[in-house]
This record gives C-alpha cells, sequence and structure tokens, in this order.
C-alpha cells in the first residue's frame, strides 16, 4: 500500500489551485454520471463562497446544481430521500461549524441506512466540508471536525491535501456507494501545484495514505491543513541532522494502518500532526493504534502536535492555537535520541 | 394594527419616499384549514361515499385492530421488545396506505407498523424492529415503504428528497410521510415542510394529532390555532379532518396525494385522533391523563363510526361481518404462530452492511467476534 507520490509529468502542466481541482472533479462527476446532484446554500449562480461549484448551475441547469434553502439538516435530509430513490447527491455545508445542523440526520441515519436495511438502501451521499482554520475567519468559521465524523461508524472520512489528491479522493468519493465526509482544508483551497486539468490524474481510491517525504529518523502522521506544515518541517529539521518521514493518510475512515505502521517500524518513532484539538482528537486514536501495533519498534512514545484544547481562537490569535514548524520540532526534539540524558 | 402610526401626512416640503412596492407572495385565504376537522361519516356527505371503499376500510380497520390488540400481546409474552399501539388511530393508518398508489413510497413513524402492513407488507417484516432482531425487517424497495423512522420528524425530509428525485426523473411518485403531534415541534418538521414547498414536491404530511406526546398534551406542544394552521406558513394548504373517520381521512389525503401527482406540491394533513392506549407498553398513562377522557373518545370509535354508517345503508350483512373478524383473526393466528419461533441470527451480520467493502479495522474485530463464538460453541 506504501506509495510515493508520483512526481507528475511535465507535459501541458501548469500550476493549478486546489479549488480549480474541486470544481474540475465536480463538473466531470456531474458529466460523467446523469444520477450526480451537486445541492447547497449559493452553490448556484454565485459558485458557492469559495467558487467551488463555479459554473456548474450554468453548465448543468438548476436541477443539477441546485441553490436550497437556508437549512443544513433539511439540505441532509433531503438528499438521503434522493439517494434513496437512486440519485448520487453531492452536498456543500458552507463551513465546518454550519455542518452542525445537520447532526442528527448524518448519524442517525446517513451512517446507517445501508446497516439498517441489511444492505438494501445504500447512501452514496458526498458531504463536502470547508475545514480548519488559518483563513482569518472570524468565530464558527475555522473549525476542525473530524473527530465528531470519524467517531460515526459508517461514514468514510476523507480529506486531501494535494491539487491532484483534491481531486482524485473528489471523484473516488462521488463514485462510492457509501456515505463519505469530505473535508476541504479551506487554507489549501489557494495552494497551488503542477497539475494537468485536461488530463487529471487516475482516481485514487479511498483508504489509502501516501509517503510524501521519506526519512529515517521520525515519522510525522498528518493529513489536510497541517501535510504542508510538516513538509516545512521536515526541511528544517534537516539542520537538526533529522531525517523526518511525512505519511498524509488522506483518509481517517478507513485508517492505513499498513502505510503508517510500515513507516512507523522502520523509523521507530512517531508524532501525530493535526489542528484539531488533541483531547479525543483522530491523533489520541492513531497514537493509541500506532502503539498498539508497532510498540517494540518504539524507542519514544508516540507524541501529538495538535490544537489546544480550547474553542477555536479569534483570527487574531489563532496563530498561537495552530501547530506550526516549532512546535512540531520541538515535539521531535522530545522523541528520546541517542545522547538524550 | 391600533399601534401601527397612521401615514404621516404632508407636511412643509418633506417628502418621505414610499417603500418599494410589496405585496403578499402568496395568497394565504386557499391556503387555511377549515375550522372544523372535515368528517364525512354521520353527515350527509357520506352517502355519496363509495360502499366498494367503504367496505375495504372496515375490512382493513377490523383486521388493523386485531393486529394491534395482537402486538400488544405479544410484547407481555416477552415477543416483542416493546410496541407502539395505534388502537383508535387505525382510520389514520389504513386511510394513508388506501390512499397510495404502488409506485407511491410510505414513509412511516415507529407507530405506523400498521400502515405499512395495510400496504401489504408481512406483519412479522413489520414488527422485526420492535422485536429487536434487526432494525428494519424488509427491503424498502420492495413495498416502497421507508424503513420505520424513530427519530422523530427525521423521515419527513426523506420523503421530499425522495419526492423531487422522482420528479427530476420524470416518475409521478408521490410521498406520504407520517408523523404525529410531537413531532410537530421538531427542527426537520419545519426544514421539510419549506423545502417541499419551496420545490413544489410532490408529497403528502400526515400528522395523527393523537392528543399526547408520551405523555406531553397538544396544549404545551404548540400555540398554533391548528397543527393544520402551520401549512399556510409555508405557503401549501392545511387541511384539518377528523382522524377516526376512515372515510374522511381517505378522502382527504387521497385528494392531496392526487394534488401532489398533478404537480399542485405538497398539503398538510393534521388528523384529529386519539391514542387509547398508553404511549407504549411500558408507559403509564394514568399519571398524566384521566380514564374519562378516554372513554369519551372510545365512544368515538373508528370502526364503530364506519360499521355504523355500512349498517344504517344496509351494506354489512353478519356474513360480511364474520368474514372480516375471520380475515383478522387469521392474521393474528398467523403473527402469533411466527412470533412464537425464535428468529434464527447470525451475529456476523453485524458487520457485513457497515460499509459496502469492510474495512481492515472491521475485518479484524469480525474476527474476534467469530473466535469468541467458536470459543463459546466449544463449551
Amino acid at each position: 500500500m506504501t506509495t510515493v507520490a508520483d512526481k507528475p509529468s511535465t507535459t501541458a502542466v501548469k500550476p493549478a489551485s486546489m479549488a480549480q481541482a474541486l470544481q474540475r472533479a465536480l463538473r466531470d462527476s456531474l458529466a460523467a454520471d446523469p444520477s450526480v446532484h451537486v445541492m447547497g446554500e449559493d452553490v448556484g449562480p454565485l459558485g458557492g463562497v469559495f467558487r467551488i461549484t463555479d459554473g456548474l448551475t450554468k453548465e448543468f441547469g438548476e436541477d443539477r446544481c441546485t441553490d436550497t434553502p437556508l437549512a443544513e439538516a433539511g439540505i441532509l435530509g433531503t438528499a438521503v430521500g434522493m439517494a434513496m430513490y437512486g440519485l448520487r447527491p453531492v452536498v456543500e455545508m458552507q463551513f465546518d461549524a454550519f455542518a452542525y445542523p445537520a447532526f442528527e440526520q448524518l448519524i442517525s441515519h446517513v451512517a446507517r441506512m445501508r446497516n439498517r436495511t441489511k444492505g438494501a438502501m445504500p447512501l452514496p451521499i458526498t458531504i463536502r466540508v470547508p475545514y480548519g482554520g488559518g483563513i482569518g475567519g472570524v468565530e464558527h468559521h475555522s473549525d476542525s471536525s473530524e473527530a465528531y465524523y470519524m467517531a460515526t461508524p459508517g461514514l468514510h472520512v476523507v480529506t486531501p491535501a494535494t491539487v491532484a489528491d483534491a481531486y482524485g479522493l473528489l471523484r473516488a468519493s462521488i463514485a462510492s456507494d457509501d456515505p463519505v465526509v469530505f473535508l476541504e482544508p479551506k487554507r489549501l483551497y489557494w495552494s497551488k501545484d503542477s497539475w494537468n486539468p485536461d488530463a487529471p490524474a487516475s482516481v485514487e481510491p479511498i483508504g489509502r495514505a501516501v509517503v510524501r517525504r521519506t526519512g529515517r529518523s521520525a515519522t510525522l502522521i498528518t493529513y489536510g491543513p497541517s501535510v504542508p506544515v510538516c513538509l516545512e518541517a521536515a526541511e528544517a529539521a534537516r539542520e537538526e541532522g533529522w531525517e523526518l518521514e511525512v505519511v498524509d493518510l488522506r483518509s481517517l475512515v478507513p485508517f492505513d494502518d499498513a502505510t503508517v505502521c510500515d513507516s512507523v517500524r522502520r523509523t521507530g518513532r512517531a508524532v501525530v500532526v493535526h489542528e484539531s484539538g488533541g483531547f479525543g482528537g483522530p491523533g489520541s486514536e492513531i497514537a493509541a493504534r500506532v502503539t498498539e501495533r508497532c510498540f517494540h519498534h518504539l524507542e519514544a512514545p508516540v507524541l501529538r502536535v495538535a490544537g489546544f484544547d480550547i474553542p477555536y481562537p479569534p483570527p487574531m490569535l489563532e496563530r498561537h492555537h495552530l501547530p506550526g514548524v516549532d512546535r512540531i520540532l520541538d515535539a521531535v526534539a522530545r522523541l528520546q535520541w541517542e545522547g538524550d540524558s | 394594527m391600533k399601534n401601527q402610526s397612521p401615514v404621516m401626512e404632508q407636511r412643509g416640503s418633506y417628502r418621505p419616499s414610499p417603500p418599494p412596492a410589496w405585496k403578499p407572495r402568496t395568497d394565504p385565504a386557499p391556503l387555511l384549514p377549515d375550522a372544523r376537522p372535515y368528517r364525512v361519516l354521520g353527515t350527509e356527505s357520506a352517502a355519496k361515499a363509495d360502499p366498494a371503499l367503504l367496505l375495504e376500510l372496515y375490512e382493513q380497520l377490523v383486521r388493523g385492530r386485531r393486529y394491534n390488540t395482537q402486538a400488544t400481546a405479544l410484547t407481555r409474552q416477552g415477543r416483542l421488545a416493546v410496541y407502539p399501539s395505534s388502537t383508535g388511530q387505525e382510520a389514520c393508518e389504513v386511510a394513508a396506505a388506501l390512499a397510495l398508489e404502488e409506485r407511491d413510497w410510505l414513509f412511516p413513524s415507529y407507530r405506523d407498523t400498521l400502515a405499512a402492513v395495510a400496504r401489504g407488507l408481512d406483519p412479522v417484516q413489520a414488527l422485526t424492529l420492535l422485536r429487536g432482531d434487526w432494525h428494519t425487517g424488509y427491503d424498502p424497495h420492495e413495498h416502497r415503504i421507508a424503513p420505520l423512522c424513530t427519530p422523530l420528524a427525521t423521515q419527513l425530509p426523506h420523503a421530499v428528497g425522495l419526492a423531487h428525485a422522482a420528479r427530476l426523473k420524470g416518475d409521478d411518485v408521490v410521498a406520504l410521510a407520517m408523523v404525529g403531534d410531537g413531532g410537530t415541534s421538531e427542527g426537520d418538521f419545519h426544514e421539510a415542510l419549506n423545502f417541499a414547498a419551496v420545490w413544489k414536491a410532490p408529497v403528502v404530511f400526515l400528522v395523527q394529532n393523537n392528543g399526547f406526546a408520551i405523555s406531553v398534551p397538544l396544549a404545551k406542544q404548540t400555540a398554533a390555532p391548528s397543527l393544520a394552521h402551520k401549512a399556510v406558513g409555508y405557503g401549501m394548504p392545511g387541511r384539518l379532518v377528523d382522524g377516526n373517520d376512515a372515510a374522511a381521512a381517505h378522502d382527504v389525503l387521497t385528494e392531496a396525494v392526487c394534488r401532489a401527482r398533478e404537480g399542485g406540491g405538497p398539503t398538510l394533513v393534521e388528523a384529529v385522533t386519539y391514542r387509547i392506549e398508553a404511549h407504549t407498553n411500558a408507559d403509564d398513562a394514568t399519571r398524566y391523563r384521566r380514564d374519562t377522557e378516554v372513554e369519551t373518545w372510545r365512544a368515538h370509535d373508528p370502526i364503530a363510526l364506519l360499521e355504523g354508517e355500512l349498517t344504517e345503508r344496509g351494506l354489512l350483512d353478519d356474513a360480511r361481518r364474520q368474514g372480516a373478524k375471520d380475515a383478522a383473526e387469521a392474521l393474528a393466528a398467523d403473527l402469533r404462530e411466527r412470533m412464537n419461533q425464535d428468529p434464527v441470527l447470525d451475529p456476523m451480520d453485524l458487520f457485513t452492511h457497515v460499509y459496502a467493502e469492510q474495512t481492515t479495522q472491521l475485518r479484524e474485530q469480525a474476527a474476534q467476534l467469530r473466535a469468541e463464538l467458536e470459543a463459546e460453541a466449544e463449551r
């Protein structure tokens, strides 16, 4: 399962943003499958507040890309009914914290319908949620809500960190016969990468982590918005003599134990990095899994670098909350290196 | 509007600009429900009712009542974990089922197993949830009956979405969703009605106002003139009907279903009825209501009402009455016999349908349970 991300071919490749790749994934999904329907608040002529659905209503009509009333439970609840009738709804929740009204539908119905009906009524719904901080958003615009989703059996939880993955994973999520919570790191929307929008890479299967950078000193296990931060930390760590491996999980559920453990067994040290709070956060589960499976290979306890256990801070203070390069390197320094007293 | 200031007289050179043009977006008058619940039985309209329909309703009501008493008996015998009875509400349950065509969809709540049975579902499958051997005991696509829904009113947006999807696909399918008076206080009730009206979705909302949400009476649930009045705020018609009058309930629901099918959009129907039994077998209704109130409603029993009408018109002879009774007894006997058998369960099913493809983690956990089961078998 371990794959080192391929360098994209340089022919016809130009810089593209994650937002463009997501838009292209929606467009290609709508074109490929008439049962795909995009719905949400402001996804029509406006193109969504982040412009991810830009142009879709114009190209596919209001019935395929629909501005709904402003009610998240209603959006997801009606999407359930549409999926019951054989459609493949792609729902946009405008912001992480605005998805909470839809939790009852998500937990009591979306996640359970396949199981409740012994497979007779699967719900192929994709729920896109822009998440995370770092964009200077005021209250309720920067939550990292992935732990809630991870704790709900029946959901897949997917989050891209690169332009190419944004496309591939969104296509795969929409094609999945299971409900997928697709978390879009909003501070990476405008990140650019070399990507050929005219020949997008093949669709990645959901559930596979990828090694973004190889190294033998320690493994940084991360996902979404923290991936670029970890890559930066790994670069900076060279000055300290550490070669850090960076694993991008891409999918929190299903969790790719194989890729993660393969890396940790080689390096013997691991730090989990995410924006979400540490207490009861994704890192708690990841650290436990790694410890259970790799205990005899570990030179030090698995550490977590997470957001503080506080309500998300106001924008002028958020830089103190978000895990940054220094905090990651401080954690790496505490991994009981030889010569430590 | 006595508190509203009169429009200012023109004074001096000051000319206040008028607000931009405003008019109501819909005429609310045709949306308003009748002042009293619509009735057929015991009124002049009864003579116009189709005898064949009345007889069919009668046979279904008798069967439905027997189903209710049998299911309640099964809870006492430990064969059902719980049963929320629809005794006294059979007219609503049956009328809902009969108002729909085969291609339509029914969205029942946990109290509406009878509606599902009246629509043709095997009673054993309808009661699977309440026996506790699985959550939904049937393939929803087979009779187009959504899974019995427990979280209140959360099935209503599903009905709207399904009806909307059917229309997008060009199918003339209608969805009928059932909810209780308590459920109208839930946010999902509001959101479902709003979406339905905005989308003009072919959906009918049937509120069975049976007087209580477990113990809480309607007066503590809403200050609305009636639950049917709530429709006006969404821009759809509200209809108020005597829910114990099977002919009236069937009339109103059939009309709403036709209207939806013809592209007229959704309707909210409030059927005024009464929950004769406690909330479930686990509830004690004497703690919150008087027997005298129950007796008043027993006197307005849906079966007695219809039987009276049929007898008066000479449509019901002893043979027919006995036939209905025999059919009901046959259903009860079959239900008793099959429910008295222990269901055969495979614990490994717990892992089979969580995802389309089992995750590594679930495969590991399934292996653990399998090992536990094998060890248990060896003991």
